[in-house]
């Protein structure tokens, strides 16, 4: 298995080499955003209105924290299920969005969109809430901070874990290794 | 007569959700370990390393286990003969609820109406459930359930020709459908039979079942071994990313029907799976 040290946001040359299969660590800036934060992000993009964040190169990570304890910079900030999204994903992939971090496959429209556009799904592993905290250095609440644990946050991750489940080539890890292990 | 204070009460479901959160049952650990024994995927493997890892850093209160803290489900048995003083006993549940996601630092992921979606910001109100039994006992068993897997939960209503033949392919079905996204490996729930509501209730109730407990029937323990074995036949391993071990224990409970009935309904839930049995 390929360890690979990546940073975020993401250039196109490393979206390009990224394999399915591939474990990554990804250290630099991932914004967390999950279903009310992408419900407004599109609301913004139907209305032609500034967005806070720029997309162009951008790893969104389908992540609600759990609240920081005194001298943490973050709670467990495990992944959300990304299929919740996936009618809410082609219209920033078509904007420049490089890279999404979540866990569960995706649906036929995105995986093609992703192809389309260049990017990449990783999977990080749910449930390990605690685990992936370790590599969040900071957090800050950068947009829609009424919505609680759904804000949008820029995180400063180092060595944060994922597997490549999906590269931009369309190569789906979900698809091809089940099978496997059926009996 | 027994006489419990509500305060009693709001204390031990508060110190309850602190502690489901942060640490894991011995038995989802001892299951981890086992699941590593038979597991053939080198990233299942992995991956259940990590939750290994991921247990132990809860523990030492790092943080929670999983940041969907999830919504409290409490089933309240309680005695004819115990009185409840101070105050109600239901908003002596919510009050502990209010202040164990508080202090615990755990996640508000509760909205006060489905369509509206408001955060209510202290993750109440948590849903209760009574049953009255005679005699004095008050207990209260409570999860924390968290909605990757609750999402994944599936209902049907059989036909009672439909059988035990139907029943498995209900649940092989649902866990087929749910593949990667409640984050596997699993727990899975089965209620049987009752109206529609009955058989919701008592899968979830099957969920809190010390795991691995087989059920009192002979031939609903030969269904939960034969659902096990044929849900980690399916391959979609740890996460759905191929593997033997999709589910780490299959519960499956059943209440009378009617004669024209066989509903099923099959509640998952994640790795995480908290929960616990308070006794006052």
């Amino acid at each position: 298995m390929n360890e690979i040290r990546i940073s975020a946001p993401l250039l196109e040359s490393d979206v390009l080499k990224l394999k399915a299969g591939d474990r990554v660590l990804i250290s630099g800036t991932i914004i967390t955003a999950r279903d009310a934060a992408h419900m407004r992000l599109l609301q913004l993009i139907k209305e032609n209105k500034p967005l806070p964040i720029r997309l162009e190169g951008q790893v969104i990570y389908y992540a609600g924290p759990s609240p920081a304890p005194e001298g943490r910079p973050i709670g467990a900030c495990g992944p959300t299920t990304s299929y919740r999204m996936d009618k809410l994903t082609p219209p920033l992939l078509a904007l420049g969005l490089k890279g999404m971090i979540g866990k569960g496959d995706r649906s036929d429209d995105v995986i093609k969109c992703m192809v389309e556009f260049g990017a990449v799904y990783f999977a990080a592993v749910g449930g390990a809430g605690a685990l992936i905290a370790s590599a969040v250095q900071a957090a800050e609440v950068i947009a829609f901070e009424d919505l609680g644990p759904e804000a949008l946050m820029a995180l400063t991750v180092v060595d944060f874990p994922a597997f490549v489940a999906i590269d931009a080539k369309g190569a789906d890890m979900y698809r091809t290794e089940p099978i496997k292990y059926r009996r | 007569m027994k006489r419990i204070h509500i305060d009693e009460i709001t204390l031990a479901v508060k110190n309850a959700c602190i502690d489901i959160n942060y640490q894991i049952d011995d038995r989802i650990m001892e299951a981890f370990k086992e699941g590593l024994v038979n597991e053939r995927s080198p990233i299942g493997i992995g991956i259940m390393n990590d939750l290994i890892q991921n247990a132990d850093l809860a523990k030492h209160k790092i943080a929670p286990i999983c940041q969907d803290t999830g919504m409290i489900v409490a089933f309240v048995t309680i005695g004819q003969s115990v009185l409840i003083e101070g105050g109600s006993c239901s908003e002596a549940i919510q009050a502990g609820i209010r202040a164990g996601y508080k202090e615990g630092f755990l996640r508000k992921s509760v909205v006060t109406d489905p369509l509206i979606r408001i955060n209510s910001g202290d993750n109440t109100p948590g849903i209760v459930y009574y049953d009255l039994v005679e005699g004095d006992a008050f207990e209260i068993e409570l999860a924390a359930k968290g909605f990757g897997s609750e999402n994944m939960s599936k209902s049907f209503m059989l036909k009672p020709s439909d059988g035990i033949e139907g029943v498995v392919d209900c649940v092989l079905e649902t866990v087929r459908s749910a593949g990667s996204n409640p984050c596997p490996p699993i727990i899975v729930g089965v209620g049987i039979g009752g109206t529609l509501d009955k058989a919701a209730q008592i899968a979830k109730r099957a969920l809190l079942r010390p795991l691995g407990d087989s059920n009192a029937l002979t031939h609903i323990s030969a269904l939960e071994k034969r659902l096990l074995r044929e849900i980690n036949a399916l391959g979609i391993g740890p996460q759905g990313l191929g593997g033997d071990t999709t589910a780490l224990a299959v519960h499956v409970e059943v209440f009378p029907t009617h004669i024209a009935g066989l509903p099923v309904v099959v509640n998952i839930n994640c790795h995480a799976s908290r929960h616990h049995k308070i006794t006052l």
